[in-house]
């Protein structure tokens, strides 16, 4: 006896799943519940956006809602991905626009847009809400002069380190009188300035604003304005954080501050003059967020704001803070759950601030919720790393960056292999990893040992050989995304680990020694691959079989090759016509 | 061979380290680094640091991993791109505060494809590399915003910076007819 739901029942039961590997497992179970499944999912997310296409992915799910896409690999944002490379939105945007007018979100990461994906944003759907570009580039402007002045039920334009060409700051003010359902805005990556009035009027006819990111041209004396007609402001970023001291200006942004009884992130800070912070201090018990990396300023000034934050969560942050802004913070964030400190001055050796490893043990052993680590610093040792990992076993993302590459353990000169075993062993569980400082082939032995949850892994300058690689293919079993530079591994333990490729997103690899006949190898023999030479030389073909690529970038796709790309871009081991797994497209999978 | 060193700065990136140049780039030469300590008066304190040529270890692209937005200042990144060499490198700018500082910089990334470049300092005009191997002469050129190649140095800096769009060190015999003709001082070439 065969027996199903009703319909009705299975889209209400699923609509109670949100995460989409739920919603995948679920479409796995049978036929029916595929097709239920399919027909009710409203939101995608599609991690990298050669490893499907557009018309795939409406073909399976015609009721969307919000999409989100990621474009250049991760390493794109420290200019290891030639210009031209790809992740351009715009086939996306157009098949949306035909397929999906409801369309209310969309969220992009480092992708292409232009001014024409906007607009057609802009025009298509009627009921558009939510832009998120984080880490974008090609559009003007123009383009969200555009969203401003078409998007009439827009909720959110946050625009997260973007690259825009800056035409002028007159799109603000293309947002209609008519339009008041703002709740979000961030403008903190722009450098233009946009009409002070216009932002003022905006803020005031938005009685739902909750963020608001202001850009750096916007002057403290103003900030008080906007601070009392958005009292309800949850989020907070400041433009240029100085002015000259004047004791008006310093209580009207005092008073300011002090009504807003919901904040509770602040960021912005730029240029700061210390004699202001003192007007935060009203609100940084509230503060769960605080972002200090543009506050030039040195560690006592840091120190009197930080001291007064009890219930900070994430803590962001430049090496001004020194070793001993880190004790302040081990005893005041009790409540501390991601520690972010950044390099003031990353391109010189010396170093210019008393910020050491001690700083982030001290952390480790004061704040007990802490779970996510980005530390920039300039000396490191393995007693260090081994404090860290049993005071705080709780660890979920450890991000350590020496600034030195291949810097050893500077106490005892030895490479840091044992320390960061230490960091995987006890950190059960981990799910990212960035490590730096002198390794051998040692460590990778440690990681695919005992990094069983790991998700993704950054490497660079380490290994002695190709048996480092080998270790983390074979034995990391959660491992989605590995970005490898300047390392020496090499063919055998990509070739040797090919099928482990299928089950990670993406690997890449760059001034590596992988050849260009193993990446013809390995296209040829994984078609589920695109195995991507990226390789900006010229006379590529008078090179031999077993030259060195200077980047290769591997993937899973169903979507096969792809047609976007630039002439420094190879995808190895295909035919011209390459196009693979046509057939299960047709078969709606 | 009279080498007037008054005359000429040798940029010499000492040649047991060159000679590996075509290895990784980021290579530490194992060199233990001083930790001093000195204090900040001011942001452009540090800026300036940060400008002083040369550096002293080989900056490796991408390295360390900070993004763009980390920095303070506006960014400028312009490609350069040196005849003869396999690939071409991007500077920023904004780094530096004139064109001394950015020739330093040039100097400095391309040492990889060549021994020794001699930087010359007064001699004919301030914009010349000598590739002694090669005794071949480099002379560098912008793209400006209006797509004009121009020869580096003719505009005050911060202009300059405004309307760079990308470099290129010419060679000099491909360059002879495109440069304005420099006059003949070249007697300083003789120590060579």
């Amino acid at each position: 006896m065969t027996y199903s739901f009703p319909e009705e029942v299975l889209e209400h039961v699923f609509s109670f799943l949100t995460s989409q590997n739920d919603r995948n497992a679920a479409s796995l179970v049978c036929r029916t519940w595929y097709e239920m499944e399919r027909w009710c999912r409203k939101r995608i997310f599609v991690g990298n956006c050669y490893a499907v296409n557009p018309r795939v992915l409406i073909r399976r799910f015609p009721e969307v809602k919000a999409v989100e896409l990621k474009g250049k690999p991760h390493f794109a944002d420290f200019n290891l991905v030639p210009e031209g490379w790809g992740g351009f939105v715009y086939p996306w945007i157009v098949e949306f626009a035909r397929v999906y007018p409801w369309l209310e979100e969309i969220r992009l990461k480092r992708m292409v847009v232009t001014d024409e994906c906007l607009e057609i944003v802009s025009k298509a759907f009627r009921n558009f809400k939510v832009l998120i570009l984080s880490s974008c580039e090609g559009f003007s402007t123009d383009g969200l002069a555009a969203v401003a002045a078409n998007c009439r039920n827009l909720r959110v334009l946050d625009l997260r380190e973007c690259e825009v060409e800056e035409l002028s700051g007159h799109w603000l003010s293309h947002f209609p009188d008519s339009f008041t359902s703002l709740e979000s805005l961030n403008i903190a990556c722009l450098s233009l300035e946009v009409s002070f009035s216009a932002l003022e009027r905006l803020v005031s006819r938005s009685p739902n604003l909750k963020t608001l990111r202001l850009n750096r041209t916007v002057p403290l004396e103003k900030i008080s304005k906007l601070l009392q007609r958005a009292p309800q402001l949850a989020d907070f970023g400041t433009g240029a954080y100085s002015a000259e001291i004047r004791p008006d200006v310093y209580s009207s942004l005092q008073e300011a501050f002090s009504g807003c009884k919901k904040l509770k992130s602040l960021s912005g800070f730029w240029d700061v003059v210390p004699a202001y912070l003192p007007a935060v201090f009203s609100v940084c018990s509230q503060l769960t967020y605080l972002n200090l990396s543009y506050a030039t300023t040195q560690s006592p000034d840091l120190i009197k704001v930080i001291s007064q934050c009890h219930n900070l969560q994430r803590l962001v942050v430049l090496d001004y803070i020194e070793d001993m802004g880190l004790d302040t913070v081990a005893v005041t964030c009790k409540d501390l759950r991601e520690l972010v400190v950044f390099p003031s001055d990353p391109f010189v050796a010396d170093a210019n601030v008393l910020l050491t490893e001690e700083g982030l043990v001290s952390v480790s052993q004061g704040c007990s919720k802490l779970q996510s680590v980005l530390y920039f610093c300039r000396q490191m040792s393995n007693s260090a790393l081994i404090s860290i990992s049993k005071n705080r076993p709780n660890l979920t993302c450890f991000r350590l960056c020496i600034l030195e590459p291949r810097a050893p353990d500077y106490l005892t000169f030895e490479p840091l292999d044992v320390g960061f075993g230490s960091i995987v062993e006890n950190c059960k569980e981990l799910t990212r990893l960035s490590m730096s400082g002198l390794l051998t082939d040692r460590v990778f032995e440690y990681i695919g040992k005992h990094a069983k949850k790991l998700d993704m892994l950054s490497v660079a300058f380490a290994g002695d050989s190709d048996l480092g690689l080998h270790h983390v293919l074979s034995g990391c079993e959660s491992l989605r995304k590995l970005e490898i530079r300047d390392c020496p591994f090499g063919d055998k333990a990509l070739l040797a680990n090919a099928s482990k490729l299928l089950t990670m997103r993406s690997l890449w690899m760059s001034s590596c020694f992988v050849s260009f006949g193993a990446c013809k190898l390995l296209g040829q023999k994984m078609p589920g691959l695109n195995v991507e030479v990226i390789d900006e030389r010229e006379n590529l073909n008078l090179l031999p079989e077993n030259a060195p690529v200077e980047k290769v970038y591997i993937y899973r796709t169903v979507s096969g090759q792809r047609l976007d790309m630039p002439d420094f871009v190879r995808i190895m081991g295909k035919d011209k016509n390459g196009v693979y797994n046509l057939s299960l497209c047709d078969k709606g999978l | 061979m009279s080498s007037k060193t008054s005359e000429f700065t040798t940029y010499d990136l000492n040649l047991i380290e060159t000679e590996l140049t075509l290895g990784l780039p980021g290579e530490s030469r194992g060199r233990k680094l001083a930790k001093k300590r000195r204090s900040i008066e001011s942001f452009d304190d540090i800026r300036s640091d940060a400008t002083k040529c040369p550096l002293d270890e080989k900056q490796a692209i991408g390295w360390p991993p900070v993004t763009l937005h980390l920095k303070n200042s506006n960014f400028k990144f312009v490609k350069v791109a040196v005849d003869g060499a396999p690939y071409m490198r991007k500077v920023d700018l904004e780094l530096y505060g004139d064109y001394q500082q950015l020739q330093c910089a040039l100097v400095e990334i391309f040492s990889y494809f060549t021994l020794v470049i001699v930087f010359i300092e007064n001699a004919l005009s301030e914009n010349n590399l000598l590739d002694v191997v090669n005794g071949r002469m480099y002379v560098s050129m912008y793209e400006d915003k209006f797509g004009d190649w121009m020869l580096v140095g003719d505009v005050p800096w911060k202009m300059f910076v405004e309307t760079c769009k990308r470099i290129r060190l010419m060679r000099r015999s491909e360059a002879i007819n495109a440069a304005p003709r420099t006059s003949s001082r070249g007697s300083n070439l003789s120590i060579f």
